[in-house]
């Protein structure tokens, strides 16, 4: 029920994301948006070595895309970039406590997810176009 | 398969004509009748949650999508595609066709290119290509098919190595796996392999021979494959369009506007994902949920089955008819090689004329040009009488059938 998806933590995040803005010059900027909401996100990444050193979003839309986002910055702040391929769709959402959503607004719950999977394929694509091609396809999110 | 048990399914099969005599349902090329389980999906879907697709965030809508999205499931599973970003919603097959040619085509096609077909294609893969070359300066070559329905390889092979210039290049091949007419069965893997040797993409025609046989767009390799849903037990108004995901994210979209967009400014636009790119506007959701409905019938009965059961028709059916006299069946005489529908004319009795007849029987056959104009000239007829079979037509259908025609012949003294 909505109470159940408008918790306290999603508001939270929603109201005081974390992590957003844009880095100056970062090593990767990647966008999407979604058509149900308008939602809109972009994440800028840092990355040092293999580890994420900065990692910032930017955007605008429902509760539930943001809120999502905001935490998923959380998730991979300082962490090897390559985790980021091991993320599932059912990692964020019981990360975020949202596993009974609809296929419309699961799309709200995934943007960030979808954005920053393709922001790492996008990093390794000059550098090692043929185990990006190999990441895009493992990146998958819906 | 019980076909006795299948047809209490189909409420139309008991139904009465005006003159008291049932229904002999054998116009199944054209369209097939649909069980009480795709009917009752439609109602269900009217009567529960009739809603919008894709953007509302409320209940019914959701269970709308959700349905709508595992017809897509079930569509990739029935031809074997390896994405499901690779099924795209049409309308029927000319409009899949369309959408190949307006999109693919116009991206790829120039002028002096060469697009192939096959002489015995339906209008729907003649004329979208005919409009593409008016615009692109392109031009069409056909494929014979012998005088048994085969198609001649050989002239296959030379329009492939024709080449009055540099510059012209065959871009595309495009074919139907099974003749709406002569019922031919063509060997498209092969076709397909040749043609990929010298880098051309296949379009297949897959209206008749998807809704009858296995079919395997991966094993096969077709490029594209278009097929319409109320040829095989679906509603009207629900096409499909396959096409492999390296070729579908070149593609420009076709139909554009709503539900096809991502973001909309004053002046660009971002388009959406694959597929729903390429499916602009409100979508038939009803008869998508229905199809499916149509997909799990079938696959529940399985397409080997159904094959099966329409050879072992099919050749009760040309066994009874072969020597009526005057008779001209087109096509093969080897079922291995061809469908259950068979297209003849019997000398001095005009295919109308022959349908009409039968009709005073609850005999449903086609006759008619059958959208294939270019065929009837090669054959020179101006029409032909068409039967065709399917899951629920029965050996006693076919023998109301030969009463009919014999019938005809009487009437005609003939």
């Amino acid at each position: 029920m909505s109470e159940d998806i408008y918790r306290e933590m999603i508001l939270d995040h929603y109201r005081n994301p974390r992590n957003k803005g844009k880095i100056e010059k970062p090593d990767v900027r990647i966008h999407d948006s979604n058509p149900l909401c308008g939602d809109e996100i972009s994440i800028d990444l840092r990355v040092e070595g293999d580890t994420i050193k900065d990692i910032k979003f930017d955007g605008r839309g429902c509760a539930i895309s943001q809120a999502s986002a905001s935490m998923l910055t959380e998730m991979v702040s300082n962490k090897p970039l390559t985790t980021i391929k091991d993320i599932t769709k059912n990692d964020i959402l019981e990360n975020i406590g949202l596993t009974n959503l609809g296929p419309a607004r699961i799309k709200c719950a995934l943007l960030s997810l979808k954005v920053l999977k393709l922001g790492m394929v996008k990093y390794y694509i000059d550098k090692d176009p043929q185990s990006a091609e190999k990441l895009k396809e493992d990146s998958k999110v819906f | 398969m019980d076909v006795h048990k299948i047809r209490q399914d189909f409420p139309i099969l008991s139904r009465y004509l005006k003159n008291g005599k049932k229904l002999v349902y054998l116009d199944n090329a054209a369209t097939t009748q649909k069980p009480i389980q795709v009917i009752n999906a439609i109602y269900k879907y009217y009567s529960e949650y009739n809603s919008n697709i894709h953007r509302a965030v409320y209940q019914i809508a959701d269970e709308a999508t959700e349905e709508y999205e595992k017809t897509r499931e079930s569509i990739r599973k029935f031809i074997n595609a390896k994405y499901l970003e690779e099924i795209i919603f049409t309308r029927n097959t000319t409009e899949s066709i369309n959408l190949i040619a307006y999109s693919w085509g116009k991206k790829n096609i120039k002028k002096g290119d060469k697009i192939i077909l096959t002489d015995y294609e339906h209008h729907s893969n003649i004329v979208p290509w005919q409009m593409l070359c008016e615009q692109q300066g392109a031009k069409i070559k056909y494929v014979d098919t012998d005088e048994n329905g085969y198609l001649n390889i050989e002239s296959f092979l030379n329009l492939l190595k024709e080449k009055k210039s540099e510059k012209e290049k065959t871009k595309v091949v495009s074919l139907s796996h099974m003749s709406n007419v002569l019922g031919t069965i063509h060997p498209v893997k092969n076709i397909i392999k040749i043609a990929h040797e010298k880098n051309i993409p296949v379009v297949l025609d897959g209206a008749q021979s998807v809704p009858h046989m296995k079919t395997d767009v991966q094993d096969v390799d077709c490029d594209f494959l278009a097929f319409s849903a109320h040829k095989m037990l679906g509603p009207t108004g629900v096409g499909v369009l396959y096409v492999k995901r390296e070729i579908l994210e070149s593609m420009p979209p076709f139909i554009t506007g709503g539900d096809m967009i991502k973001e909309v400014h004053k002046y660009s636009t971002v388009f959406n994902d694959l597929p729903y790119k390429f499916e602009g506007g409100t979508p038939n959701i009803a008869d998508v949920i229905g199809f499916n409905a149509a997909l799990n019938y079938l696959e529940k009965i399985g397409m080997g089955n159904i094959r099966e059961h329409e050879k072992e028709l099919g050749k009760y059916m040309y066994d009874n008819i072969k020597d009526i006299k005057d008779i001209k069946i087109y096509g093969p005489q080897n079922i291995d090689d061809r469908g259950g529908l068979f297209s003849f004319n019997i000398e001095g009795i005009h295919p109308h004329d022959c349908a009409t007849i039968l009709n005073d029987f609850g005999v449903a056959i086609r006759s008619g040009h059958h959208c294939a104009q270019v065929l009837m000239e090669k054959l020179d007829i101006i029409a032909s009488s068409r039967a065709s079979l399917y899951i629920y037509n029965t050996k006693e259908e076919i023998d109301i059938f030969v009463d009919a025609i014999n019938h005809v012949r009487r009437i005609f003294k003939v």
